[in-house]
């Protein structure tokens, strides 16, 4: 493997002390183009939140090879942004460049180009000043995609990047993704459709609260993991036992 | 004619300069604040924090009876105390924001209420209750000036943190660390704001000066800086006429400019081809794409 850009170190995440991750390990090395399966309350929504640190994992460590900030841009479910309020796309696709805009610059020349680039790159030329709330559910996420492409990082996280969008946005924007994978960046997404994981990524982790399979998409896909992932995702009890597994691990 | 009808009160009479002068501070301050109050689906918070500050003002007044440091201060606290405390406790366990602001609200206006009681004293709460723009000392003038100085500063300095925590909070708390910041930053500002308010129109209507305008402007603009214009503008026409109404027609001054910013608003909901009613009555024709 590359250079790892990721490592799991015994992580366990969850809420109210349920695990939903439970004792990971792994690395994810640079450039690698993964895609994260598993049923409903899998996990793998929650194991990119924790990666983006917004969730602290309850045991374990998650340690990003470039802590900094601008090292990784992630996308989160699209319920996470507000369509109703006043902004433009131009605006919102520009925040995509807030390390460079910081709080006060403006966009520039070299900015500008940079937005109507990008904004043609996911087929919203003509777009820039119309209010978010006047876009279909595929157009908002062409211009998340966009505001991604502007945050130019080597780490890129994507939470379901295709639920509820057409074709043509699927084939659109996994075209971006390749790119992406062609440029050596690392992409971690979360999908459901197996199909378009079969087609378009080389590499997939399933996770099933704990990892079921990780390795080459053609034999994690296998019947006897995906039922195996299936039976474990439902097997939450409300008075399951406490978990030892640390205290033999140390 | 019509032009004694408007300049000279101000021409005439000191106080109506003055209150002239605070009406003018505080829709610089309370307007702007009321539109992200607004876009943040915050309106009724808003107007919760601002009965909290009752009974620090009230608790003031008591200690040190009509003192502008002890009833703003009270009120400051009351009101900082409420909206973080309800802010934490929405942030720290599954209680949503509305849920634990009402709660902590109407523990702290059960609290204000108590130790008036207690006291024993037919304490006078008009003056908090109601503020009264026609009485405002230079003192109140300075603070009000100062408050809505430090707003717009504030609000300059933190407008993308701010903008990008309503529009999109999980997309800034992964690019920048501002994401509390803008959040208690902006409550503590809503605060400021009304106790700023509360000394010109009182606990129960101070909010009035931030969600009129901000009202008004929405129903006009489906863009950001015309509306926060538009608001400040709105704000600044009701104080005024509202003055005006109450120096002519012998009128309570706070009621008066909050029915004058209700009569705008009123006429933005019925007139404005944007947001307003009017859009409905439009022809029924529609373009080909």
């Amino acid at each position: 493997m590359t250079r790892p850009v990721l490592a799991f170190d015994n992580l366990t995440l969850g809420y109210d002390r349920h695990p939903v991750v439970h004792h990971l390990h792994g690395e994810i090395g640079q450039g690698t183009l993964l895609a994260l399966i598993g049923p409903n309350g899998a996990g793998k929504s929650t194991l990119l939140k924790s990666i983006a640190g917004e969730l602290p994992p309850i045991e374990g460590h998650i340690l990003r090879r470039d802590p900094a900030p601008d090292g990784f841009a992630y996308l989160p479910q699209q319920a996470a942004l507000d369509p109703a309020f006043p902004i433009s796309v131009g605006d919102l696709v520009a925040m995509g460049l807030w390390r460079h805009l910081g709080l006060f610059g403006g966009l520039g020349r070299s900015g500008r180009r940079r937005l109507e680039q990008a904004l043609a790159e996911v087929g919203l030329t003509g777009f820039e000043r119309r209010p978010i709330g006047t876009l279909s559910g595929g157009q908002l996420q062409r211009a998340r995609f966009a505001r991604l492409l502007l945050q130019d990082a080597p780490l890129i996280l994507l939470d379901e990047p295709y639920a509820a969008v057409d074709a043509q946005t699927v084939d659109d924007m996994a075209q971006l993704v390749r790119r992406w994978h062609q440029e050596g960046r690392t992409v971690i997404a979360v999908l459901h459709d197996l199909e378009h994981v079969r087609n378009h990524y080389p590499e997939a982790l399933l996770l099933a609260r704990e990892a079921i399979a990780r390795g080459p998409v053609g034999d994690v896909l296998s019947p006897a993991n995906l039922s195996r992932a299936r039976r474990l995702a439902e097997a939450f009890d409300e008075h399951a036992p406490v978990c030892h597994r640390h205290a033999e691990a140390a | 004619m019509i032009e004694s009808w408007l300049i000279d009160p101000f021409v005439e009479f000191a106080f109506m300069r003055r209150a002239l002068a605070g009406s003018l501070a505080l829709s610089l301050g309370a307007a702007p604040i009321g539109v992200f109050l607004m876009l943040r689906n915050m309106s009724l918070a808003g107007d919760a924090i601002a009965h909290a500050i009752l009974p620090g003002a009230a608790i003031g007044y008591l200690l040190a009876g009509l003192s502008l440091p002890a009833m703003t201060g009270g009120g400051l606290v009351a009101g900082l105390a409420v909206a973080l405390i309800a802010g934490g406790v929405a942030r720290a366990t599954q209680l949503r924001e509305d849920a634990s602001l009402s709660a902590v609200y109407l523990i702290s206006l059960a609290v204000g209420v108590m130790i008036i009681s207690m006291s024993g004293g037919s304490v006078d709460l008009m003056n908090v209750l109601f503020g009264n723009v026609l009485a405002l000392d230079n003192a109140t003038l300075l603070l009000l000036a100062s408050i809505s100085t430090l707003t717009l500063l504030s609000l300059a300095l933190g407008y993308r943190p701010l903008v990008l925590e309503c529009v999109d909070p999980a997309f800034l708390r992964s690019v920048s660390r501002a994401s509390p910041l803008a959040h208690f930053g902006f409550l503590v500002l809503l605060v400021l704001n009304l106790v700023a308010g509360f000394h010109a129109l009182g606990t129960l209507m101070a909010v009035g000066m931030m969600i009129l305008p901000a009202g008004c402007a929405r129903l006009w603009h489906q863009d950001l800086v015309p509306m926060l214009a538009t608001a400040v503008a709105t704000a600044l026409l009701g104080t005024v006429s509202g003055l005006l109404l109450s120096f002519h027609a012998g009128l309570p001054s706070g009621p008066a400019i909050v029915l004058a910013l209700g009569a705008l608003y009123l006429l933005s909901l019925l007139a404005s081809p944007v947001g307003g009613l009017a859009r409905r009555l439009r022809p029924r024709w529609h373009y080909t794409s």
